[in-house]
This record gives structure tokens, C-alpha cells and sequence, in this order.
């Protein structure tokens, strides 16, 4: 399914342009080249010789130096719709992404009631096809109201579209329902996504339990309450021949169990995101909850490499940014009493470009690959630069170096964790669905002669 | 040094500056007016969120004795009762354009965040379980005031060290004034990773006795209900200190309040080594230097006290 048939977006004028002499880069489907890039009726019509893509009357945007990448996919957004729409909505938050290069999201079914019911899907993709900027995909929660204790309906919620189902941001501490719920996946499908923890061993903790948490007297998270669970949870999956998604893995231990767990052939998938591949806990020293303070927390440098390592050999397939947006009041607060979670869909590529590719640890083309590495999982086709395709395409100038937050956000909220950080990447045009989603303001598009 | 935050943040230097100062107010302290002018006019807000007797009480003493105007808040009572934020709180006090605000919260770099929202100078009297360095500053003028120095003295923090923002705060002061720490007690108290801030761990009392300074610490009746220990008990006949495994040369420490029988036996408390009056004591004349070092460091005035000498100028620290 491609991502206008799987996911909702609002309808719009398909994309008649020419990238010209873009760096056209797409590892898995082996372009790497300097090419035109000819957008027709919202497809890639074709990958002509730089400057002999036939204009045809349609927009020219002079791309020579700048990088046009297969857009990306985020399995992991929070619109926060319905219920805290002073933090996030359909639109905000779809426009957030596309100013990110991003073509499609999930969002999480957290909100305020929880998505549970085929009612909530069917309204939610109401908006999304009313005022979505990229396609977005809505997931179900696993436990009626997150309760943990009652399956949802799940096979209605799949009939109403649930792309798949989590209960983000709450794990599912009993293993009796996490048991049920896969079994049930056999008659519904939909990849079941985890928030992996174990809440007696969380406890109070409001940071990752370690050297830095002994010094500032925070109440610690140890990376064993996400480790754990995952095993468990692994151990399920496989006596269930289920497929489960791990969310956001933060520590070693865990990108230890998800290995193993493939190797052992279990349908397990796990995404990182980009804050916990680029921080540590040394930041929480700062005590600005606003920046460093989310679930799971960040931890030592040690984890920080064992994600990198995992991103680089498979393990973890996808970058998922766990963009949580929340209001300042929620933020203006000591440290063990702010909100979790913080921003980053619009920053997702230029950090990662700017912390992991610009210094040599990772490759320009893993990064490509492991940003729209979070559709396989749920059953929705990757993103693709080959002619023929549905155009969804991220245009970047890796040369241009920005402060985050100097013109503002998209997102209505401002928690972004790279908030004052110089980088060095920008999105400057993003296509979804064949449709122009975003371009960069300062950035014009020419005209054919 | 414009805010008191952190011991974390001070330097060996500041901190003697600090125990100079303390030591001239000592010398005030003992005469008949025990009042300097030198706040006259400026405003001291203290800010308690949590139950103090005495932090509250020292700072309070302290505003006075330096003639500061002192409006004393607590939490219960006040608009934080009604939901007002800490950032609405502090705008609203800091209307009254004081000079210094002290505050005690519940929670972590609540001290600092407050000195990011008023133009007043911040005091740390407590920030949930991060630190309390004006606690440790006047542990450290106790026992610089018995010993000299610190310099290579071996100093025991034994308890619920978890828990405990004082024994954080002078692990790092103890340290850096030279002083070697090991903090002691059951693993469930200890913070993992705690010996990257360079104190050694012990799970025993048996080598108490190479300690020249023991530092009891409170040991909070509710822990037993959350399994950081079996019982209380048990935990005394473990770890408390008392007169059998104290050796009369070994000088015993706690900021107090004391659970008797708990953490201390009750003839340890009131033995001659006890130096835990002499901290209470301590704890006003640190105080006013801390406030003395924020709002008039710069300036070197020469306080004296009221009536006494008439107009002489005496700088503090000299015989009036």
C-alpha cells in the first residue's frame, strides 16, 4: 500500500516540478547521483541527466549542491489530539513534520480519552484528511482507556483504520493481557508497539539511575526496568508467532535482548530516537527539564554507543522521534515535576546529520535509510525515489547551519530538546503524497523559462 | 558570587570566605547588642515549601540581626495552597524588589530556576534531594572551628545517604576542603554510582574507628514501608552509632532533627564528642554570613554593632 492509500491526508494539488541537478540519494534503491528530478501529477516521472529534465511549464527548483532523499517516516508522534489541543494538533503537528522532510507519521493513542474506540479512529482521520499537511496514520491503544486490564476491540478498531496498536507511553505491566493481545493480533493483524518498563523498578525515578542521578539526588529509572520487559515480552512474542514493535530503546541492555531476539527469529522491530543517539545524562545536570527531562530517560554515553552500534548493524531499524509537545507551564517546572517528553520532528534529520554523519560515526546513507525505516514495521511501503513512485521526497541543503528556535516552530509547542543548538542540514522542500508539504520560507522556487 | 546554590558550585576559596565571615559574626554575636546595620532598608524573603525549624529559624535570625525587613513565607497558609505556581510565587514577592530570597522546595534545581525568574539573590536553604549547602557550609565551620583544617581528615557520613540532600552537599564540601569521605550504609541507601563523586562505600561499621568525624544521618521512619530496609530494628542494630563503636576521640556529627535510638543512641547524642549543639550554633552565624557575602560582599562595608562604639567604623573580624 502506498502512503496516500494507508494513512489520511488532506487532499491537494499533485506536484508538477523539476528538482534540478539534485544529489539524489535513496540506498536501498541504489540511486546515488547527481540527477533532475521530474515531478509529474505528484510522481517521480523520471531521473533525467542533470539539466535535461524537460521543464514543461512546470516549477523549477534549482537544487544543484542541495540532497534529495526518499522523505522520512516517524512511527512515533504525539498530536496530543483529542483532549490537549493547546499542545499539539492534527495540523500543527503534520506541519512540524513536514518542515522535518517527514511523508508520513503515526500518532500515538495517548490522548485525552484515549483512542479505543472505532468512533475515535474514524474521527481522528476526519481531521487528518481535513487539515493533515503529510499522511498520518493513527494508532489504537491495546488496553480499553490504557488501563491495562481490557483488550480493546481490536478487530473493529482495524476495520476503522488503526494502523496498529500501543499503549505509548503507559507499558503493559500484565503479562496475562500482553498475552492476549497477541494472540488476538492473529485475527486482526496490526503491529502491536511497546513502551517498554517495568514501573516497580521505575519507581519515582525522574532520570536515568547512575552516577549523575546519585549526584543531583534524582530519583533514578535503571536501564534493567526497560530490559526486562523487553525480554518478557520478546518471550511472548515468540510463543505467540506475534510481531511487536519495542519503542524508543534507551539503554544497552536492551538493544543486548532485541538482538538476541532476532537472532532467535522473534518478529521484533525497534526504533531510536534521535535524542537519545545524540545526549546523554550528563545534560540532566542542567537540571532543564525542558530540554533533557522525557521517558525513557537519556542515559550514559556507554548506551548512547550501543545505540549507534545497533542503528549500524540492523538491529534498531528506524529512527522515531517520540516528538511530544508540551506548554511551557508544564516545563517552567523543577525538574521532578515537569512533563516528560520533549520535540523533534523538525529537527530529527539536521541533528542526527549534524551529531552522527558530519563526524564520521555513521553514514550519510544509514542515516537516509534508517529515517524511513519506520513504515516497514507496520505493514506501510517504504518511501522511494524510483521513477514511477508516488513522489515523497526530502530536498536538503547539508551545507546550511541554523539556530533551532530562532524563526519559531511549526509545532505549537516549543519543548524542542535541541532548542538553541547551532545545525548543519536544513529541509528545504518536503513532498508527500505527491503533494508539495513544505517549503522553506526563505527559500524560493523558480519558475521554467 | 551573586546566588548560594550549590556547594557544588563554590570553589575552596569562596567557601573560606564564607567561614571568615562567619567567624567575625561569632565575634559580634558576643556582645551585649548582637545587631549589625549593614541590610538596613533591603528585604530578605524566606520561601519554605517544606517544614523547617532550623533553616527557617537560623535564616530568619540572621535576616534580623543583619537589620534586613524580613517577610517569612510558608507554603501552607499562603496563594501555593490555592495552586499558584512557583514562577507566579516568585514574580509576585519578587515585586517587593527584596534583596535576597530563601528558599526551601521539595524538588531538585527549584533554587535554581527561581534565580533565573528575580532579580534578587537566591539562597538554596534545601531543594529536595539535591542539596542544602548551607548546611554543609556550617558543618564545615563546626569543624574547622575543632579541628584547624580538614585537610587529609577522614570523615564517615553514615545512613540513609539516598535520601539525603546534607549528605550530598558535604560530601562535596568535606571533599573539598581536603577531607577523604566514605559514606556508609545498607545498599539499598546508597545511590548507585555515588563513588563517582570520588567518596569511598561502605556497607559496614566495622572500620568506623578510622574515622576522626562521624556524620549520622536521619533515618526517615517511612523508609521501612518501602523496602529500602527490613526494619528499623534491624537497621539500628546494624547501623547505628553509638558509644560502643564510637572511640572517645572520634568527634560525632547530625543536622538533626535526631530519631534517638535510630540512627544515634541517645548517650551518643549527649556524649562530649556530640558536636551537634555547636552546629545549631553554627548555623546563625553562617547564615549571616551568607547573606552578608550576597548583598554587601562587594562592597566592604564595616558593620558594627548597633550602639556599640558609637559611629566607629570597625571592620568586622577586628575587636570592636
Amino acid at each position: 500500500m502506498s502512503l496516500a492509500d494507508s494513512l489520511d491526508v488532506r487532499p491537494g494539488r499533485p506536484a508538477d516540478l523539476i528538482l534540478r541537478r539534485a544529489t539524489v540519494l535513496d540506498p536501498v534503491a541504489g540511486i546515488d547521483g547527481v540527477h533532475d528530478v521530474v515531478v509529474r501529477g505528484g510522481k517521480i516521472a523520471e531521473l533525467a541527466a542533470p539539466g535535461e529534465g524537460s521543464a514543461d511549464g512546470a516549477e523549477v527548483v534549482e537544487a544543484e549542491g542541495m540532497h534529495a532523499f526518499p522523505a522520512f517516516f516517524d512511527p512515533h508522534v504525539h498530536l496530543r489530539t483529542p483532549g490537549h489541543e493547546h499542545k499539539e494538533d492534527v495540523e500543527t503537528g503534520s506541519r512540524s513534520a513536514a518542515a522535518g522532510g517527514y511523508c508520513g507519521i503515526l500518532a500515538m493513542a495517548n490522548t485525552d480519552p484515549p483512542v479505543s474506540t472505532g468512533a475515535d479512529i474514524a474521527a481522528l482521520r476526519e481531521q487528518a484528511r481535513a487539515g493533515a499537511s503529510v499522511p498520518v496514520g493513527f494508532m489504537a491503544t491495546v488496553t480499553k482507556g490504557m488501563k491495562g486490564q481490557d483488550l480493546t476491540e481490536m478487530v473493529e478498531l482495524r476495520e476503522a483504520g488503526a494502523v496498529g496498536f500501543t499503549d505509548d507511553g503507559l507499558p503493559i505491566v500484565s503479562a496475562r493481557v500482553m498475552l492476549r493481545a497477541l494472540q488476538y493480533q492473529r485475527l486482526c493483524g496490526g503491529t502491536i508497539a511497546l513502551h517498554e518498563e517495568d514501573p516497580e523498578l521505575s519507581g519515582e525515578g525522574v532520570m536515568h539511575e547512575g552516577p549523575v542521578s546519585a549526584a543531583l539526588g534524582l530519583a533514578g529509572v535503571p536501564s534493567v526496568s526497560e530490559s526486562t520487559m523487553i525480554a518478557r515480552d520478546a518471550a511472548l512474542a515468540a510463543y505467540e508467532d506475534a510481531r511487536i514493535h519495542v519503542q524508543h530503546l534507551s539503554a544497552a541492555e536492551s538493544v543486548a535482548v532485541v538482538r538476541a531476539a532476532k537472532a532467535a527469529g522473534v518478529k521484533i522491530s525497534a526504533e531510536a530516537s534521535p535524542h537519545h543517539l545524540c545526549l546523554t545524562d550528563e545534560e540532566v545536570r542542567s537540571l532543564d527539564p525542558r530540554r533533557f527531562k522525557m521517558n525513557p530517560p537519556l542515559r550514559r554515553e556507554a548506551d548512547r554507543q550501543a545505540l549507534i552500534e545497533a542503528l549500524r548493524d540492523g538491529t534498531i531499524e528506524c529512527v522515531a522521534t517520540d516528538h511530544a509537545p508540551h506548554q511551557d507551564e508544564e516545563k517552567d517546572v523543577p525538574f521532578e515535576q515537569a512533563a516528560m517528553g520533549v520535540t523533534g520532528l523538525e529537527t530529527a534529520f539536521a541533528a542526527l546529520h549534524t551529531e552522527l554523519v558530519l563526524p564520521g560515526t555513521i553514514e550519510l546513507g544509514l542515516l537516509v535509510e534508517r529515517m524511513a525505516g519506520g513504515a516497514a514495521p507496520f505493514g506501510i511501503e517504504r518511501p522511494t525515489l524510483a521513477p514511477g513512485s508516488e513522489a515523497n521526497v526530502a530536498l536538503c541543503d547539508l551545507g546550511a547551519r541554523w539556530t533551532v528556535g530562532e524563526e519559531g516552530y511549526e509545532s505549537r509547542s516549543q519543548n524542542s530538546w535541541c532548542a538553541g543548538r547551532a545545525l548543519t542540514g536544513r529541509v528545504m522542500v518536503t513532498l508527500a503524497a505527491g503533494q508539495v508539504a513544505f517549503r522553506l520560507r526563505s527559500f524560493s522556487l523558480g519558475v521554467a523559462a | 558570587m551573586k546566588h548560594l546554590l550549590a556547594i557544588e558550585q563554590l570553589s575552596r576559596g569562596q567557601i573560606e570566605a564564607i567561614l571568615d565571615r562567619a567567624e567575625s559574626f561569632a565575634e559580634v554575636g558576643r556582645r551585649d547588642i548582637k545587631k549589625v546595620p549593614t541590610l538596613r532598608g533591603r528585604t530578605v524573603v524566606t520561601l519554605f515549601y517544606e517544614s523547617s525549624t532550623r533553616t527557617s529559624s537560623s535564616f530568619e535570625l540572621a535576616a534580623k540581626r543583619l537589620s534586613a525587613d524580613l517577610v517569612a513565607v510558608k507554603a501552607a497558609g499562603s496563594s501555593v495552597d490555592k495552586g499558584e505556581s512557583l514562577k507566579d510565587t516568585v514574580a509576585t514577592l519578587s515585586a517587593y524588589d527584596p534583596a535576597a530570597i530563601v528558599i526551601r522546595h521539595p524538588y531538585a534545581g527549584a533554587a535554581q530556576m527561581v534565580s533565573a525568574w528575580t532579580q534578587a539573590a537566591v539562597v538554596n536553604a534545601g531543594d529536595g534531594k539535591h542539596e542544602h549547602p548551607s548546611q554543609a557550609l556550617l558543618d564545615v565551620y563546626t569543624l574547622r572551628r575543632r579541628l584547624g583544617s580538614l585537610e587529609g581528615k577522614r570523615i564517615w557520613i553514615v545512613g540513609d545517604v539516598l535520601h539525603s540532600r546534607v549528605a550530598r552537599s558535604n560530601l562535596i564540601a568535606f571533599q573539598r576542603m581536603g577531607a577523604e569521605v566514605t559514606v556508609c550504609g545498607p545498599p539499598t541507601l546508597i545511590p548507585r554510582g555515588i563513588e563517582e563523586l570520588g567518596c569511598a562505600v561502605s556497607h559496614s561499621l566495622e572500620r568506623l574507628g578510622e574515622a576522626e568525624v562521624v556524620y549520622a544521618l536521619r533515618m526517615q521512619q517511612e523508609r521501612m514501608s518501602e523496602s529500602f530496609v527490613p526494619s528499623l530494628r534491624e537497621y539500628a542494630a546494624t547501623f547505628q552509632v553509638d558509644t560502643r563503636k564510637l572511640n572517645p576521640r572520634q568527634l560525632l556529627m547530625h543536622p538533626g532533627p535526631v530519631n534517638r535510638g535510630v540512627e544515634l543512641s541517645g548517650e551518643a547524642i549527649d556524649s562530649p564528642q556530640s558536636l551537634i549543639a555547636e552546629q545549631v550554633a553554627a548555623g546563625l552565624v553562617v547564615r549571616m554570613a551568607i547573606l552578608y557575602e550576597l548583598l554587601a560582599g562587594g562592597e566592604g562595608p564595616t558593620p558594627v554593632a548597633e550602639g556599640d562604639g558609637a559611629a566607629r567604623p570597625t571592620p568586622i573580624g577586628q575587636p570592636a
